[in-house]
């Protein structure tokens, strides 16, 4: 393999990485504060095909992605008013939330399957990207993957110092106690619940406008699955969702790989890979009960109503 | 501002409200759909919901929509009683038709009555296998069944698709993506001439009578429902959790995998890419929908089959895209969700109901 | 005294009325608390004590009735409406997150007033110090006691100006010598001007400490006195009303043939939050009550779950029944071996809240010939619910009621008549009156008394010392997942044992106490 396959595979390994990140930072928020939405896949296809339409239409990528964050943020607000509002289950909510936002999806995006549109540059950042290997990585992507860099920044920075994100966690801990001392549940799960909304929608609509660039029914292929799937192999730690988005970008290009090398297998059988890999990963990092428990906030997933 | 007040006790009528209180917000919901679209809503629900079943060929097609659905309902209805999240009903029906198939097709020049009955039972085992796959991750790795099974679903898709272009595509077949025709003695008969239901509808409704009988009379059946009302109850009861999540993994994937498996000997005859439109899904909604109940999950699937019917049918007459039918199981589970917190909640306006206090103090209030 | 401009009432309640539904939890409610006065609120489980202090703190809004704060009538919003008025609170359930630090928690309920952390962590050190509780602001809450926990939330209260402190139940995790130390807290409080809310049901302790004491029986208010004037027995009449039995003394028995024996028992808990067993043995006699005392989270949990079954033991001779080791058995095992076991939660373990009463009897009873062949016997399982609910005299509409909707109390009954009617050899019973009304524990205790004299082994675990020398005939108490010395009950006293619940004893007290009782 020379420096120009590896240099490029480091390349793809990022943009295939980003919408899992976005979809990950969203939910690792959400999933804090002691919401588990698993309607993830739901609001990227939401996302991904609001974004292609408004973006085809109007001739403004900026738009789509406006639209694609306002449809993840709409989605998800119907998932908090359910999930949060009534009280009703949240994984049933979730899947719930999924299951309507394929078959939408699917609905708005018939008559734009397959149209193409011009999809966002690259913008190679002067110098840095001439870096060997890493350059090109980093500093060749487009401006939501540099995006999806400070995000993560800002993530990282929100729990580890400043007071909302405290807030947060201990909301997801002991929404209980919270309340009694006076600490704003709803509106602290609310809020959560909105930023996973618009980090999946803008994942979307990298999806439909950056990546691909077009719409394709069920085009996340389970990308929303895997980054709550992440979300679990990060034990809930911001610095490791990075890592682990970049991994699962790498097993979904490993054709690439494989071409490199010289081997040619069924691109079928190596289309499995992500997917194998999650289920490998979720095995690895749950195995010790004791461990996953204590890493997860530890409300997740449990409705919560003040009177009670 | 309207106020969510909690019952002493769920409302066992409002559980069954819920089901007919949503689909009729599905069905209004609908007809403002049709109407933004510029089509007539009486027509379009009409072709929707009335004109599938308008003769005897489309009653009997309905069922044969209904067979798989229920198949797979019925038997997520024992693993969601158990609280065990089996998403993976499509999964293990793909793989049912995928492993049926293969048997099938080796058998291709055999004949005899013994031929179907081991393509059914190779197909429930590819199924079983497939859900005990989850079950064990789960009990012996404690990974999320939620995510193994949506993965395992991704996974079984894609071998199929593999299959169906690899090893088990038709040498005849001008290459296309699909299987030889299955020999006529691995093939389920059809129940009425001319129609094209089959067997699968009678193997359905025998599980829904099995299933009924293991949940409200066995000893079984008793100790899944504690398992997942209430995991410690169970545990310091003595039931044993990893088998009790085991058997209901077994019971519920080796019903989607005769749902696969009947879907490819019985209306398709070969194996194809598109086995299920999504059956194994639409089977999670009609579970919740038919309040995990025997009775509920049969309603429950001839409306999720006649959504199938309909969708089709809207697509032909009236031009709509096929993803109608997405949408309005989509629609129909939110609306379900939502409905469902009357069962839990009663809802207050304040303002009209200052004085309604109840005279009775009771000793609630410490309970942990 | 009766002057026109002395000081007003720190608080006044008058009229409180709160509703819930099928339920009138206050009933116009008055209530006087002076500057500098500790007034107890005396009341049993369920008399409406917990609602009326969410009122003060404004966690629940009143239907009717009004506060008044040093004289002028105020409608209190939110706890923190009421922090800034100087109403601190402290929870019996603590409000506290555990993998937070010390100082993460009280900054998180002081909200925009915390200021830097760095600030705040001297603040705190500054008062406990002055208080007395000892406290280290960086240790994060899981690493500490459960009297630590308290002092984090008193700690909280008092780091801002304060006029009013509500604690409520706070003496029931502490050991009787630390109950003494937050005792002269509070008095060192309430001379320099607080208002103190004592809230508790322990009559001993209100007639020690409080200068005036409120009684609520069933939302309202049933009595005021001066309880330094009064007897236990008397406040305990205001309490319960006249037709309530209250608890007698019973018969202690010795008896000395082993039916539970545990020799040398340790597990090293998975949990890292979990308490390590440390060698513990000790036998349960038939025909007598062994109690053991503690503070909570001192391994109760642990020793339970080992002789429960549910948690697995390295060393199976470590537990032993007369026939043979259980220790490898599991829990249906055992229970087909003798065992009967009630545990702490009564609503999620000890019954299935969404099931109804025929089928949480069916939940432990299905070893006694309710099932046949893999099907349950309908008919016998209605027939085996119908008496527990006649012999224990369970107040519910019929064995159809889903076991959420009972009152604490009588679904302890039906537990506990669950597992005796079962004829058990051994009965295993954690913290068994626990929020239950006198007349409920009342009957338990009966239960379980009549139980002992036909023989049954009986161990019961509480946090309730009391209760313990109550009923139990011989008493010990665990410490860090240690077992003190175990001494009959006549022979020891409330202040040993509660030096035993602190940890002061040493191996040799134990080994001696081993060869006394064999």
């Amino acid at each position: 393999m020379d420096i120009d396959l590896i240099t490029n595979i480091l390349y793809a390994m990022v943009r295939t990485g980003t919408p899992l990140l976005l979809v990950a930072l969203g939910e690792l928020v959400c999933e804090k504060s002691g919401v588990l939405n698993l309607g993830q896949e739901g609001m990227l296809l939401m996302g991904a095909v609001v974004g292609f339409v408004a973006a085809l239409l109007s001739g403004s990528l900026m738009l789509g992605f406006l639209l694609a964050i306002i449809a993840g943020v709409t989605m998800s607000l119907l998932f908090g008013v359910i999930a949060l509002g009534f009280n009703a289950n949240q994984v049933a909510t979730g899947l719930a939330l999924t299951i309507f936002g394929t078959g939408l999806s699917a609905f708005i995006g018939t008559e734009f399957v397959g149209k193409p549109i011009n999809g966002l540059d690259p913008y190679a950042l002067p110098l840095l990207s001439d870096i060997p290997l890493i350059g090109k990585m980093l500093f060749a992507q487009d401006l939501v993957v540099y995006l999806s860099f400070g995000l993560f920044a800002a993530v990282y920075w929100f729990f580890r110092s400043s007071r909302p994100g405290l807030v947060v966690k201990a909301v997801g801990e002991n929404p209980h106690a919270a309340n009694a001392i006076g600490l704003p549940v709803m509106r602290t799960r609310y809020l959560a619940v909105m930023f996973g909304g618009a980090m999946a929608g803008l994942a979307g609509g990298y999806l439909s406008i950056a990546y691909t660039p077009l719409w394709v029914e069920n085009m996340s292929a389970g990308r929303g699955w895997i980054a709550l799937a992440l979300v679990v192999f990060a034990s809930w730690k911001v610095e490791r969702v990075l890592l682990g988005a970049w991994l699962f970008g790498l097993a979904s290009i490993l054709h690439l790989v494989f071409q490199g090398l010289g081997f040619s297998i069924s691109s079928n059988l190596l289309a499995i890979l992500p997917y194998a890999a999650t289920i490998l990963v979720l095995v690895l990092l749950s195995r010790n009960q004791v461990r996953a428990r204590l890493l997860a906030p530890m409300s997740l997933g449990k409705s919560f109503h003040a009177s009670s | 501002m309207i106020k969510l007040e909690p019952r002493g006790q769920h409302s066992k009528l409002m559980a069954w409200l819920s089901p007919v209180l949503a689909g009729c917000l599905t069905l209004v919901s609908g007809a403002i759909l049709f109407a933004l679209l510029g089509q007539d809503p009486a027509e379009a629900l009409h072709t929707l919901l009335i004109m599938p079943v308008s003769d005897l060929y489309g009653v009997a097609e309905l069922f044969v929509k209904a067979a798989p659905i229920l198949l797979c309902a019925i038997g997520l209805s024992v693993v969601f009683k158990a609280k065990v999240w089996n998403i993976g009903a499509e999964g293990q029906l793909l793989m049912g038709g995928l492993i049926g198939s293969a048997c099938a097709l080796q058998l291709i020049d055999a004949e005899g009555v013994w031929v179907l009955p081991l393509v059914l039972l190779s197909g429930m085992v590819g199924g079983a296998l497939w859900a005990l796959l989850a079950a064990w991750l789960k009990t012996y790795f404690n990974a999320n069944e939620i995510l193994t099974t949506i993965m395992l679903n991704y996974i079984a898709l894609n071998l199929l698709i593999w299959a169906v272009h690899g090893p088990l595509k038709d040498p005849d077949g001008f290459n296309f993506p699909e299987s030889a025709m299955f020999s006529d003695s691995a093939l389920l008969p059809t129940l009425i001439d001319g129609t094209r239901i089959h067997y699968g509808m009678m193997f359905a409704l025998f599980a829904v009578v099995v299933v009924w009988v293991l949940l409200s009379r066995s000893f079984l059946g008793f100790q899944i429902k504690v398992l997942g009302l209430d995991a410690s109850a169970a545990r310091l009861a003595g039931f044993r959790e990893k088998r009790l999540v085991w058997i209901a993994m077994l019971i519920s994937g080796a019903l989607a995998g005769l749902a696969g498996v009947g879907e490819v000997s019985g209306p398709l005859g070969q194996l194809v890419p598109q086995i299920s439109p999504g059956y194994g899904y639409a089977a999670i909604i009609v579970a919740f929908l038919g309040r995990l109940h025997p009775v509920g999950i049969l309603l429950a699937t001839l409306l999720m089959a006649l959504i199938y019917m309909g969708g089709e049918m809207a697509q032909i007459n009236l031009g709509l895209p096929i993803a109608l039918t997405g949408l309005f199981q989509g629609m129909l589970l939110f609306y379900l969700l939502a409905c469902d917190v009357l069962i839990n909640f009663r809802i207050r306006i304040p303002a009209l109901s200052r004085s309604a206090v109840a005279p009775i103090a009771s000793q609630k209030e410490t309970v942990r | 005294m009766a002057e026109p401009h002395v000081t007003p009432p720190r608080l006044t309640l008058r009229g409180i009325t709160k509703a819930y539904p099928g339920c009138l939890a206050n009933d116009s409610i008055d209530l006087n608390i002076e500057p500098a006065e500790i007034h107890a609120l005396l009341g049993e489980n369920g008399a409406g004590k917990s609602t009326l202090m969410k009122v003060i703190y404004g966690l629940v809004k009143p239907d009717h009735g009004e506060l008044l704060w040093d004289g002028l009538p105020i409608d209190i919003r939110d706890p923190a409406h009421a922090r800034k008025l100087g109403i601190g609170m402290v929870f019996q359930h603590f409000s506290l997150f555990e993998t937070l630090t010390v100082t993460e928690n009280i900054a998180l309920a002081l909200g925009d007033d915390a200021g830097d952390l760095p600030t705040l962590a001297k603040r705190i050190s500054e008062v406990s110090t002055r208080y007395g509780m000892a406290l280290n602001p960086d240790r994060e809450v899981h690493t500490l006691s459960v009297g630590e926990r308290q002092r984090v939330e008193i700690v909280r209260c008092l780091v801002q100006p304060i006029k009013l402190l509500i604690l409520d139940e706070p003496t029931s995790v502490l050991t009787p010598q630390e109950v003494e130390t937050l005792f002269v807290t509070l008095r060192q409080l309430a001379s320099e001007g607080c208002s103190i809310l004592f809230i508790s049901h322990k009559l001993h302790e209100v007639r020690a400490l409080c200068h005036h004491a409120t009684i609520l029986r069933a939302g309202r208010v049933s009595g005021e006195c001066t309880p330094q004037e009064e007897s236990s027995e008397s406040l305990a009449r205001m309490m319960v009303g006249d037709d309530t039995p209250i608890s007698t003394d019973y018969p202690k028995v010795l008896a000395d043939e082993p039916f539970l024996q545990v020799r040398g028992l340790s597990r090293l808990s998975e949990d890292p939050f979990g308490v390590d067993l440390q060698s513990i043995s000790f036998d349960v006699h038939t025909g007598e009550i062994l109690g053991i005392a503690g503070v909570a989270g001192n391994g109760q949990e642990e020793l339970l779950g080992a002789l429960s079954g549910e948690n697995e033991i390295d060393n199976h001779d470590a537990i032993h029944f007369p026939h043979g080791a259980v220790g490898q058995l599991s829990p249906r095992q055992r229970r087909a071996a003798g065992m009967a076991f009630v545990p702490e939660e009564r609503l999620g373990r000890g019954a299935v809240p969404d099931m109804s009463l025929k089928d949480n009897a069916l939940l432990t009873g299905f070893l006694t010939g309710l099932v046949k062949k893999g099907m349950i016997s309908h008919r016998k399982t209605r027939t085996f619910a119908e008496q527990i609910i006649e012999r224990y005299r369970v107040k519910t509409p019929g064995t159809e009621t889903h076991a959420a909707s009972l009152s604490g109390g009588n679904l302890q009954k039906f537990i506990i008549g669950r597992e005796i009617m079962q004829q058990p050899k051994l009965l295993i019973a954690a913290h068994p009156t626990w929020g239950v009304d006198i007349g409920a524990a009342t009957a338990i205790h009966k239960a379980l008394i009549e139980l002992r004299d036909k023989g049954a082994a009986i161990l019961v675990v509480s946090e309730d010392i009391d209760e313990l020398f109550q009923i139990s005939d011989r008493i010990g108490a665990l410490c860090h997942g240690r077992l003190s010395p175990i001494k009959p009950t006549p022979q020891t006293s409330i202040n040993e044992v509660g030096r035993w619940m602190a940890g002061d004893f040493s191996e040799t007290d134990v080994a001696s106490s081993a060869t006394v009782s064999a």
